[in-house]
């Protein structure tokens, strides 16, 4: 399927669309300010719009992932051309953007999230020009993560979100701001070179013979899915061998970083505690779904024999997630790290229901992390509206806050509930799948790993109950309720969240198709 | 004869143009007197003339002067890059406060530049030994002039004194092996060296000892670790300009002069690329010593840059480190690497100078050098502070910049030789070299600048030559094939 607009390509628009914000938030003079937000609200807007449409359009019977026939919206031009020399063949990089059901709700997470951070950054008043234009280059590498098809581009996309997130943490973030932004760069860094090199290891292991007879090196990703494609004595030739493993490892830190995974999490509280509310909600509503959408694109289709081979440290891995997570949640005083905790927590549970390699399992996981994103973002922009007010965000120094804040009270219930995984709302659907497949390929890591739900509830209900009932302080009786702006940051989320708990069919149907046929393809190429 | 020597004439004219240009310099110098600074006209003027006519030989590949000169496209590629790094120096010099000092003698200055350059010429295109080392000792002697130019400044006088003892030491190492290698091998040119090892020759430890002796010789002048020693003093001592000129064509022209030696008298011998070769050389394991040099390199610089206080310093240990990456090309005994090797030199060559560009602004205006004092610099001077951060995470290895480019190219030879003890020590160190770019950049932007500090302008000259330099770092990184088209055919048509 193509649609274009003026001649190019959906997805370049999409993609590209907040570096135009970016270009023309340079150019207005900085004490604009109303004039630089309303230019990335517009850039974001639109490509949220442009979302709505990809979705519209979208084929769910198409499968993707291996073949190349059923991607859609692609657009696939030669970026970079070697000819061939005596020692060495052609070589390509392409410029390849296309989706299919695995990318579909993540590219619709990324604008929507991407849109509510802009509305949630109207208060920031410090070096506004510097900092929208920041957050639109960010905004770009994210979204193109999510379409590119060529691991090329797909790494450039991956680390040029790496300085933004440095800058927007460690200029606009709170008072340990320069440790947290550094402790980020550098776990993201590590993981940035793990990817390289096993990057640059495929890229010589993978050769396809083009129309013309010759032999073209490539960074093509549907390529290097094709196991006939290594070439023999290649350092990646073959399955099960030492080096596909060590390659699969690497790549899994790298990707586990960005999740994070325990043990490579431990930048995600800092990260969290220190950068400012928007930065935090496109943290976790996008940033951290980067990790594990790079291992259902990347890991498990081109090694899907490690990927086998390992299937039970991944999910052992998830399971220590989940209660590591939240039994730290539970621990925290600060309502930002409790949350970060419990990020690490859920996402420990989209790492379960992927290891699984079940249908089931890995479309609760993709479901999963579309709802994390959306509730994890609630959550963060209800810490940042309390913020916003006292400046302070200990659990202790609230309380009765429900009787002074109807509405945002209102708000945050369904937030807190979907997130402790209440039937009826969002969270509950994706959680139930996660289990349920992983239940079917390990036993006694999912019996584990479902206890965690309780320490959740334990958590989340103890929060409640510390900040929204009991006695209201004097110094919070002229706290006003949500406005106008803010009630806009929450509706849209609210709504999703009642709406995929109540109803999650459509959402499923969206990616059935793609990841079955990912669970299959992996199965059957691994073992 | 006399037609070979016309034939060759012809052949030579950029060298020729630069000696014009050298003469053309002193004349001017003794005319213009007072207003001696405009003999950077003359200069730039020859420079680009001289560029014009290296153009002029792109797809050449002959060789002349009686087989000592080769005019390739491997010599060609380095001659253009190395008169880039000239065009940029001589727009810095014009630019400089620090030169002022000595301004009385600044069309010497010019003049010596020129001369520097004209003996690099020679460097990557010298195939006969003894040129080599005439071209090796011209570029240096004029160097070691250069270095300490600002001679008033006690650190500069002491840079150009260790220069050239350190300088000499390394000449000395290289005579030392040539002289063994032309005794052990009975040619005075590297193809000769090639045809005789490939004959099979009898004194293997002279040849051992003489492969050791040339290495050493050839890393003082890369900045191998461990003869490195020289560097960071003489960096940091050197007037801003001249490090800036050392730590790029310099160190481009050493390579260049490096892998024509190595590739033609010990690759394409074969002493290495087939197994069934077992003449006396193939006990040398030349590749495996600079493969260790690199990665000693590479730990050793980047750690050691960890700790510095001094802008220029830690770029010196910065410029020691991308030795260390691009020595790993040599290491891998293929093509891939060769090209890989050319493609960061000239990649690095537009990053490194740029970093160079900014200090030497910043010195201008504010007098430091400390890197404390970039404290706030990306309140009081964005687009100058925009551009450095730029030029360190390019050469920091970046996308979308050039620096990557440069990266991926060397990591993707090193892992195609299957060298990947190697490329895992070079991913190492890249995390390791991330800490102290991105400490310069902190400083820039994470810092708030004291009330006192106000905003810091500069000319519209300088912002061109600042955009000049940022150009082809974010240009390179998102499309590069025609630079590296460029390299490989070079590296195809080596020397035929």
């Amino acid at each position: 399927m193509e649609f274009q607009i003026f001649g190019i390509g959906i997805l370049t628009w999409i993609v590209f669309l907040p570096i135009v914000g970016m270009l023309i938030v340079l150019l207005i003079p900085s004490e604009n300010k109303n004039a630089i937000r309303w230019t990335a609200a517009g850039a974001t807007g639109l490509q949220l719009l442009l979302a709505v449409i990809l979705l519209g359009l979208f084929d769910r019977t198409a499968l993707g992932i291996n073949d190349p026939g059923s991607f859609q919206f692609v657009e696939q031009f030669d970026w970079i051309i070697v000819e061939a020399v005596p020692w060495v063949g052609k070589i390509e990089i392409l410029y390849f953007l296309g989706i299919d059901g695995l990318s579909i709700l993540m590219v619709l997470l990324t604008a929507l999230i991407s849109l509510i951070g802009v509305i949630s950054s109207w208060s920031i008043e410090r070096m506004v020009k510097g900092y929208f234009a920041l957050y639109l280059l960010l905004v770009t590498g994210m979204m193109g993560v999510f379409v590119a098809l060529d691991f090329f581009l797909f790494f450039i996309f991956w680390e040029v979100m790496l300085l933004p997130m440095y800058f927007l943490i460690g200029i606009w973030g709170g008072p340990r701001r320069e440790y947290a932004a550094i402790k980020f760069f550098i776990y993201t860094f590590v993981g940035g070179v793990l990817m390289l090199l096993v990057m640059l290891g495929l890229y010589f292991s993978v050769a396809y013979t083009n129309g013309a007879g010759e032999q073209v090196h490539t960074f093509n990703l549907l390529h290097m899915m094709n196991s006939a494609n290594f070439v023999e004595g290649s350092i990646f030739y073959g399955m099960d061998t030492t080096w596909r493993y060590a390659a699969w490892v690497a790549l899994f830190i790298s990707f586990a970083i960005k999740v994070p995974l325990f043990p490579f999490h431990t930048w995600l509280p800092d990260a969290h505690v220190e950068a400012p509310t928007p930065i935090s909600v496109i943290l976790a509503g996008v940033l951290l779904k980067l990790g594990t959408y790079g291992m259902l694109r990347i890991l498990f289709p081109i090694l899907p024999d490690g990927t086998v081979y390992f299937m039970y440290l991944m999910a052992a891995l998830g399971m220590i997630s989940i209660i590591y997570g939240a039994l730290c949640a539970m621990a925290q005083d600060d309502f930002k790290k409790l949350i970060a905790y419990s990020s690490i927590s859920h996402m420990g549970i989209v790492m379960l229901g992927m290891a699984s390699l079940t249908n089931q399992g890995t479309v609760g996981a993709v479901l999963q992390m579309f709802n994390h994103g959306t509730i994890t973002a609630m959550l963060f922009l209800i810490v940042g509206v309390l913020y916003d007010r006292t400046h302070k965000r200990g659990l202790y120094d609230f309380g009765g806050i429900a009787n002074q804040m109807p509405k945002y009270t209102g708000i945050a219930m369904v937030a807190m509930f979907a997130a402790l995984g209440l039937p009826g709302l969002s969270g509950f659907v994706s959680e139930l799948f996660s289990f349920l497949g992983a239940f079917s390929s390990f036993r006694v890591i999912t019996i584990i790993s479902v206890s965690g739900i309780i320490f959740t509830a334990a958590y989340i209900l103890w929060t409640i109950q510390r900040v929204f009932l009991g006695e209201l302080g004097d110094e919070h009786k002229s706290l006003t309720d949500l406005t106008g702006r803010e009630l806009l940051m929450f509706v849209p989320l609210m709504l999703i969240v009642i709406f995929l708990g109540v109803y999650p069919g459509p959402a499923i149907e969206l990616m059935n198709a793609s990841l079955s046929h990912l669970v299959e393809f992996v199965n059957v190429a691994g073992r | 004869m006399a037609e070979h020597i016309i034939e060759s004439i012809y052949r030579f004219l950029p060298e020729i143009a630069l000696t014009v240009t050298l003469v053309a310099a002193i004349v001017a110098d003794l005319i213009l007197r007072e207003r001696n600074r405009h003999v950077a006209w003359v200069v730039l003027a020859g420079l680009a003339v001289t560029a014009l006519l290296v153009l002029g030989q792109r797809g050449w590949n002959v060789s002349i002067f009686s087989d000592t000169i080769a005019v390739d496209p491997f010599a060609v590629f380095f001659k253009a890059v190395l008169l880039v790094a000239g065009i940029f120096i001589v727009l810095f010099s014009m630019k400089s406060r620090e030169l002022e000092i000595n301004s009385s003698r600044i069309g010497e200055y010019y003049m010596l530049i020129t001369g520097v350059i004209f003996g690099m010429f020679l460097m990557v295109g010298a195939t006969n030994l003894l040129l080599m080392y005439l071209a090796f000792e011209l570029a240096s002697i004029s160097s070691y002039v250069l270095a300490g130019f600002t001679k008033s400044l006690r650190r500069s006088a002491e840079a150009s004194m260790k220069y050239i003892i350190f300088g000499a030491v390394s000449s000395g190492f290289l005579i030392y092996g040539i002289s063994l290698l032309v005794g052990v091998t009975g040619a005075v040119d590297i193809y000769g060296v090639r045809d005789a090892l490939q004959a099979g020759v009898e004194q293997t430890n002279a040849l051992y000892v003489a492969i050791i002796m040339m290495i050493v010789g050839f890393s003082y002048k890369i900045t191998a670790v461990p003869f490195h020693f020289w560097a960071p003093d003489v960096y940091q001592g050197a007037p801003v300009t001249i490090t800036a000129f050392l730590a790029t064509a310099s160190k481009v022209a050493g390579f260049a002069m490096m892998i024509r030696f190595f590739r033609i008298s010990f690759m394409d011998s074969g002493v290495l690329a087939s197994p069934s070769f077992d003449g006396a050389a193939s006990i040398v394991p030349w590749h495996l010593i600079l493969a260790v040099l690199a990665a000693v390199t590479m730990l050793a610089a980047n750690l050691m840059a960890l700790w510095q206080e001094n802008i220029k310093r830690l770029l010196a240990y910065s410029s020691i480190a991308h030795a260390g990456f691009i020595l790993m090309g040599l290491a891998l005994v293929t093509d891939e690497g060769i090209s890989a090797m050319m493609i960061y030199l000239a990649i690095y060559l537009f990053m490194n100078m740029g970093a160079f560009y900014v200090v030497m602004l910043v010195a201008n205006k504010l007098n430091t050098e400390a890197i404390a004092d970039y404290e706030g610099l990306g309140h009081r001077s964005p687009f100058l502070s925009v551009s450095m951060a730029i030029f360190l995470v390019a050469l920091a290895g970046f996308p979308p910049t050039a620096g990557f480019i440069a990266k991926v190219y060397i990591f993707g030879a090193t892992i195609s030789a299957g060298m990947i003890w190697l490329v895992a020590v070079a991913g190492l160190a890249t995390v390791i070299s991330l800490f102290y770019y991105i400490r310069v950049v902190r400083n820039m932007f994470l810092v708030e600048p004291h009330e006192s500090q106000g905003p810091v302008q500069y000319d519209t000259s300088s912002v061109i030559i600042l955009v000049l330099l940022l150009v082809p770092v974010l240009l390179l990184g998102v499309y590069f094939s025609p630079i590296v088209n460029w390299a490989k055919q070079a590296v195809t048509m080596f020397g035929m």
